[in-house]
């Protein structure tokens, strides 16, 4: 544990790319085995023991410490795991530290009932650093400024391998990827995942900006607005997996029995509707599809009621062929023939947009502001399809955000290295006309789209204007006005006008506006979409 | 006869000493201002009148250039008051010159602490336990989470990377007055007899430390250097020119800050460091309440810094406490 908790700290105080690589693949390297394979997991998707949470953390500390005294430490540090490496009393002689193995075992083990004794008997084996470590590895996600695309590269370079294979087999494997090391590190045959329906990495699209491209080499597809999935059957078994990978099989079980061959599929899952591009695009607003996502089980009236499909986009693999080599244009007529020999039902394919030309292309983008759409997709015709994101193949126009101005009304301490400062805003709009005594509704939540700069000066706003304090949210005295961007705004039950924002970013902070000159809920409400 | 205390106010702007007509450490100008060191959230220049120790003086004339109306009363002696208030000087412990200030009054005695810490410093006399009735203590690090480590432990860790790194050099951003002169001292206590290079703008603290008896050994100026001669070298300079231009003329450097906010990993991260050094001159939660009941004042007066978590300790511990509002007090970069 001692070797991942100075890599830890080292990654924690390590700026530079190259030598967060080099320090992740020297310990991957000189690590045995399962030690390793369990410090890649936490570096990459985490791990995940369910006893113990973050309120485990906290109600273990709040034993030994004051819950006062726990409260400010937690809300200075900003983070519940280092603040309990930092609160616990250590014994006087603390007892040999775990390997990452026997920790990992330990708290594979603990449940609801046996975490507080067990979990405390580990923290005092450890020092502060270790007990960090411990911590952060125990309750997933390290946040600390290491991608699970950066733990693969680290591994690939460690033993020099190619990192698209990495993330190939990767998502068929399991922690401590014991086949991994053996193919990377021992020169075993690497693993087999053909037969399995596992994850294949999405290709990603590069904003375009300022580029300007050639339609005779690139095709465009409208940007829906609805969540990437990629339906996989192999193996005899059919999964959906989200852009991150996460299996959500489970909450749309339409789809499980209904490929008719091994494929895997990219595409767009929306609801059946008519908001995104109008009868004609038949898809219903984010709005809709919130309703179904983040369920275990899916009720019969929800299958009714919100009847997802999947907008196809791409075919990575075909009846045991590997499409990903060829062309984007020789793959969209094979995802053409595929598309024809499924149900309309649970299945349509993102048509192509026809243009003379780019600035006609640009014009029917401009057009495009009422279909909900997110914007244009631009793909090179001769694409191959690539992990990750790639210069020059894919490209995403979106369109202009809309724009208002809201009230900052309360504020948050933020999280990570925002920790000590308040960085996330909620904002709202005039119910009616200020001056005649309307109240300000809250609208949305934007924690972005501001410098580090703006970040020290609004946070001593927040400080020097406080009229309330909620635990950790401070209310202001609405002095402030922010211009706010966003994708679109639709009906929601989440904030008390009724809207909310999708994308909501701070565009410009207007030190100069009075907060009555800020728009009304009316003028918000005038931009819902569809 | 007046209420007990009632001839010592806490007012925003600093501790007013009525019968004296005189502040301690005010953030804004006034005739008449003790002041307990020379950072400049205690010290302002544009008083009438200043009474420091004669090295908070010098401090102060350095920065302010000014030494009209100055006052030096040495650690140990009183200087009488307008009112018939007494105010002692005392060795805290927290930078050169810095003290804190016994004022006896109607056989009532206060202290203002100033900021101090309880370990030891090359650079200044350590901070006297003096018995009070009313403590008036500082709360920069007053949170359990700071447990300031021993400095040998830090400066370990600051040589062990230099000589990992002979073709870099480490940069280490540290307070100009106080931490800097610490650093450096304790870095020759530590047998580290090389050259230092220095940011232009700490020589002239350092040359004044020197004046006043600390010796740092040969310090070089960045400025008169090339990069190849830095190679491999400590460099000191202020926590604002770490991610300065500035420092390009130098090569491959380590950026290193001793702060006793380097303890929290956050804290570090915001400030791009890639070697923090847990070294405060000020003190850590286990000397805040070590001191508070080595003082054993009637009551504690707590300000300047986290004001509710010392607070909340008293409470805890059945002493008498208020936190004092007071504007003004900076987190030094320390
Ligand atoms: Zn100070
Ligand atoms: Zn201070």
């Amino acid at each position: 544990m001692e070797e991942f908790a100075a890599l830890i700290d080292a990654l924690v105080y390590t700026r530079s790319r190259n030598e967060k690589l080099r320090l992740i693949a020297e310990y991957l390297r000189l690590t045995p085995d399962p030690d390793r394979g369990w410090a890649l997991a936490a570096l990459s998707d985490g791990l995940d023991f369910p006893a113990v949470k973050s309120s485990t953390i906290r109600n273990l500390l709040m034993d030994r410490v004051d819950p006062v005294l726990w409260t400010l430490s937690r809300d200075f540090v900003g983070d519940t795991a280092e603040t309990a490496s930092l609160l616990w009393p250590a014994p006087d002689t603390p007892p040999a530290p775990p390997s990452v193995s026997e920790a990992v075992e330990l708290l594979t083990v603990m449940n609801r009932k046996s975490v507080v004794a067990e979990l405390s008997k580990l923290l005092d084996r450890l020092d502060s650093s270790g007990r960090y470590a411990l911590l952060k590895l125990a309750t997933g996600g390290m946040r600390i400024g290491v991608s699970s695309r950066l733990a693969k590269t680290a591994f690939a370079q460690a033993f020099e391998v190619a990192v698209d294979d990495v993330e190939e087999y990767w998502h068929g494997l399991a922690p401590p990827y014991a086949e991994l090391f053996a193919w990377a590190a021992e020169g075993d045959a690497p693993p087999d995942i053909e037969n399995l329906p596992t994850f294949r990495p999405f290709m990603l699209a590069h904003p375009l900006e300022e580029t300007v491209v050639d339609l005779a080499d690139y095709a465009a597809e409208w940007k829906w607005d609805g969540i990437r999935v990629q339906l996989v059957r192999a193996g005899g078994e059919t999964r959906l997996f989200s852009r991150s990978g996460d299996d959500i099989s489970a909450t749309f079980p339409e789809f499980l029995d209904i490929l008719p061959v091994n494929a895997v599929v990219d595409g767009e899952l929306l609801v059946r509707g008519n908001t995104q591009g109008g009868e004609a695009g038949g898809a219903a607003s984010f709005n809709a599809l919130q309703q179904r996502l983040g369920r275990k089980t899916v009720s019969n009236k929800m299958l009714k009621d919100y009847p997802a499909f999947i907008r196809l986009y791409d075919v990575l693999l075909l009846e045991g062929e590997d499409m990903r080599p060829r062309p984007w244009s020789e793959r969209r007529g094979q995802l053409e023939a595929l598309a024809s020999r499924l149900p309309d039902s649970h299945f349509d394919i993102s048509s192509v947009v026809e243009a003379t030309d780019f600035e006609h292309l640009s014009q029917i983008r401009e057009g495009s502001r009422d279909d909900a759409i997110e914007g244009l997709m631009l793909k090179r015709r001769d694409s191959p399809y690539i992990a990750g994101r790639r210069v020059g193949y894919w490209y995403k126009w979106k369109r202009d955000p809309l724009l208002v101005d809201c009230v900052l009304m309360y504020a948050q301490r933020g999280s990570g290295k925002r920790s000590s400062f308040f960085s996330d805003y909620t904002f709202g709009c005039w119910d009616g006309d200020p001056d005649l005594g309307a109240d300000l509704l809250p609208v949305g939540k934007a924690y972005s789209g501001f410098t580090d700069a703006d970040l020290k000066k609004l946070d001593r706003h927040v400080r020097s204007n406080t009229v309330n304090r909620f635990g950790p949210v401070r209310e202001t005295d609405k002095s402030l006005v922010f211009e706010v961007a966003f994708d679109s705004v639709h009906e929601s039950k989440r904030h008390k006008s009724g809207l909310a924002m999708r994308f909501p970013r701070i565009h410009r902070i207007r030190w100069d506006k009075p907060p009555h000159e800020a728009d009304r809920i009316e003028t918000l409400r005038t931009l819902i979409a569809g | 006869m007046a209420a007990p205390f009632s001839w010592i106010k806490p007012e925003p702007h600093g501790i007013y000493i009525e019968p004296a007509d005189c502040w301690v450490d005010p953030s804004r100008a006034v005739d008449r201002a003790l002041v307990t060191h020379g950072h400049a959230d205690h010290a302002r220049g544009g008083h009438g009148q200043t009474v420091a120790t004669p090295a908070t003086l010098a401090i102060m004339d350095l920065r302010y250039n000014t030494r009209e109306g100055a006052t030096a009363v040495g650690y140990g002696e009183t200087i009488r008051l307008k009112g018939g208030v007494d105010a002692t000087y005392i060795p805290a412990g927290h930078v050169l010159g810095s003290a804190q200030i016994l004022l006896e009054h109607a056989g009532e005695r206060v202290i203002v602490t100033g900021d101090y810490k309880r370990r030891a410093d090359p650079t200044c006399p350590p901070f006297e336990v003096t018995a009070c009735d009313i403590f008036i203590t500082e709360a920069t690090f007053g949170l359990p989470v700071f447990c300031h480590p021993p400095i040998e432990e830090e400066m370990t860790k600051l040589l062990d990377r230099l000589a990992a790194h002979p073709d870099r050099c480490v940069l280490v951003g540290a307070y100009a007055l106080g931490k800097a002169q610490r650093v450096i001292a304790e870095l020759r206590a530590a047998g580290h007899n090389q050259p230092i290079y220095l940011h232009g703008a700490m020589e002239k603290m350092c040359r004044l430390y020197e004046e006043h008896g600390v010796d740092m050994g040969e310090l070089r100026l960045v400025m008169d250097y090339s990069k190849e001669d830095i190679r491999g070298h400590i460099v000191v300079c202020p926590p604002s020119a770490l991610n300065d231009r500035w420092s390009r003329r130098l090569p491959d450097p380590i950026t290193a800050m001793a702060s006793g906010w380097m303890r929290v990993r956050q804290r570090a991260r915001q400030r791009n460091v890639e070697l923090p050094l847990v070294i405060s001159d000020h003190a850590d939660w286990g000397e805040l309440t070590r001191t508070i009941k080595e003082v054993d004042a009637q009551e504690n007066w707590i300000t300047h810094g986290r004001e509710d978590a010392l607070l909340r300790w008293c409470q805890l511990h059945q002493r008498r406490a208020r936190a004092l509002a007071l504007v003004g007090y900076e987190d030094e970069d320390d």
